[in-house]
């Protein structure tokens, strides 16, 4: 066999490899993206079209059932409600878990495994077991239907998150940069806020986008907590189940508004999400 | 640094933390122990909220459906992990050996969106794909000349229905997470591996598996935990019906707390299954967290 002859067919060999793992591909994610897709198009469609068997793939699109949620209200307080909630819940388990991370992460203490254990196994407590209590203690407090009350329950998976992810993240500063700094006389609160805090600065940022698509997804606390005054976005979806008559366009256009910002989030930092899931079990 | 005088600025920094969880993690877990020996049903507050003994505790041991909830909570688990973990490392395997780079980097990043989806709004997408009448799901059926499917009308196609969802949204995680075991191995060891093993299964059970051990153990475990949560997606998809039929764990408790409002015997419920959750999860950090050192 010539060596140009081989060459050749080593090429097609390839040009083969490419086609078939594109074709697989392309099924793949066809496969996986078809439901989110469904969603948006069935928002876009007119209700005939969303009815028609066998169903439409081109169609005409239509704002109008964005229209209709848009002047009907109640979907755009909803979103503005988690918007609030899964902000300052983000905020303050920052706020919290961070300068914690920073300590566990450089001093040593008695007990210290333990208490970092309590903390991490927050993540593992199902919420059912904390909604029933929450609900009667912001009953007798008069926190029904608040955004504290969803803002202070969102913190028992907030602080945890942000816990773990940090604790990595300010054991990779390294420890002479405190020690010369403390040299120099600074206080810790100088040492983590100067200097610790900015270096650890992306670590704590993929924490709290984490924490904040958990907090904006979260549906049982806030069905049970809240209302009319405070009801999130996923609730006010859940509600299109209600009643007579689905609305199915107004109920995926309200779907895709709450999918759109958490899936944006997610893609940006899709290099971490897998180990901020599994609490840093896997890099 | 110092162990014998008090770090007090050390101390203020991790206080919040430790006071906060103490505040809204272990306090309400103190009030449900203690609703869960009492009388408590809101609809009947004339009843009193006298203390009961282990009377909550005896109707649920003595409820078939609670453990019947526990039960199909098992079944689901059988019914998507397995499903999960083999397609999860095949599309791993896949896109691992995809020769175009940018081709791969673009599954990887697209495989993100299923995951941060919105339980919720997975719920409701769910009942439109598979709505009798109009749905996807029994289009696809008609294409191969199959009669339509009452998906979420009857017991046994409404648990393939959430199970079949469970799976769209959660096999791109395991596969993300082979992914990440995969490229822990070095060209090296592959290329060595591929002298003495050749390619296809022996390379992959000898060489590749080994690395995805502890990755498999953190999905196995991290699927038990979420599987025992799961509400969200289950209660707007199918609300636990037809019957009960789809009724896991947390949809059970739920129901008898929010719906039925015996808040006693929903706190005994709930304790029960802290205790199940919590041996679960002392076993996953043994096993796969290494405590932090010094």
């Amino acid at each position: 066999m010539s060596a140009r002859s081989h060459a050749q067919r080593g090429r097609s060999r390839h040009t083969f490899t490419y086609f078939w793992q594109g074709v697989v591909a392309v099924i793949l994610m066809a496969a996986f993206l078809m439901p989110v897709y469904w969603m948006i198009s069935t928002a876009l469609k007119t209700t005939t079209d969303t009815f028609a068997v066998p169903p439409v793939l081109i169609f005409q699109p239509t704002f109008e059932h964005f229209r209709a949620v848009y002047e009907e209200g109640t979907v755009a307080k909803s979103l503005v409600n988690s918007l609030i909630v899964a902000t300052s819940a983000t905020a303050l388990s920052v706020l919290i878990g961070a300068p914690a991370a920073y300590v566990l992460a450089r001093f040593n203490f008695r007990g210290k495994s333990d208490l970092w254990f309590w903390i991490i196994s927050n993540r593992f407590i199902s919420p059912i077991v904390v909604a029933l209590p929450f609900f009667l203690i912001a009953r007798d407090l008069r926190l029904l239907d608040t955004h504290l009350a969803l803002v202070l329950v969102y913190l028992t998976f907030g602080v945890p998150l942000v816990v773990w992810l940090c604790v990595d993240q300010f054991r990779a500063v390294p420890r002479e940069v405190d020690e010369a700094a403390t040299v120099d006389g600074a206080t810790i609160w100088q040492v983590f806020f100067r200097i610790n805090l900015p270096l650890a600065m992306p670590g704590i940022v993929v924490s709290a986008i984490l924490a904040f698509i958990t907090a904006w997804n979260e549906l049982m606390f806030a069905l049970v907590l809240t209302r009319a005054e405070a009801r999130t976005a996923p609730v006010e979806a859940a509600n299109f189940m209600t009643g007579f008559g689905i609305r199915w366009g107004p109920m995926m256009a309200t779907g895709t508004l709450i999918v759109l910002p958490v899936v944006l989030f997610a893609l940006l930092v899709s290099r971490n999400l897998v180990r901020g899931l599994t609490m840093g079990a896997v890099k | 640094m110092s162990r014998q005088r008090v770090n007090w600025p050390a101390i203020s920094l991790i206080a919040p933390a430790v006071i906060v969880l103490l505040a809204i993690g272990i306090y309400p877990l103190l009030f449900a122990l203690d609703i869960s020996f009492r009388q408590y049903q809101l609809t009947k507050q004339y009843l009193g909220t006298g203390y009961v003994g282990f009377q909550n505790y005896v109707a649920v041991f003595n409820d078939p459906l609670f453990w019947q909830s526990l039960l199909r909570t098992a079944q689901f688990f059988l019914l998507t992990v397995p499903l999960q973990v083999v397609l999860g490392v095949l599309i791993a395997l896949f896109i691992d050996g995809v020769r175009w780079r940018p081709l791969s980097f673009v599954m990887r990043v697209l495989l993100v969106v299923p995951i941060a989806v919105t339980p919720t709004v997975v719920g409701l997408i769910g009942r439109l794909l598979f709505n009798r009448d109009f749905g996807f799901m029994n289009y696809l059926l008609s294409l191969f000349n199959a009669p339509p499917v009452s998906w979420l009308g009857e017991p046994v196609p409404a648990m393939l229905t959430i199970a079949l969802v469970d799976i769209w949204q959660w096999t791109p995680f395991v596969a993300l997470v082979m992914i990440s075991g995969l490229s822990m191995i070095s060209q090296d060891v592959l290329e060595s591996g591929q002298l003495e093993a050749g390619r296809g299964w022996n390379l992959f059970w000898h060489v590749q598996a080994p690395y995805l051990l502890p990755g498999l153990t953190a999905v196995l475990i991290l699927r038990t935990a979420d599987i025992l949560k799961l509400f969200d997606m289950v209660f707007v998809l199918t609300r636990g019906g037809p019957g009960v039929s789809t009724e896991l764990v947390s949809v059970y408790i739920q129901r008898v707390g929010f719906r039925v409002f015996d808040m006693g015997v929903a706190s005994a419920q709930a304790i029960l299954l802290l205790i199940l959750c919590i041996v679960l999860s002392r076993g996953y950090i043994r096993l796969f967290y290494r405590e932090i050192e010094a």
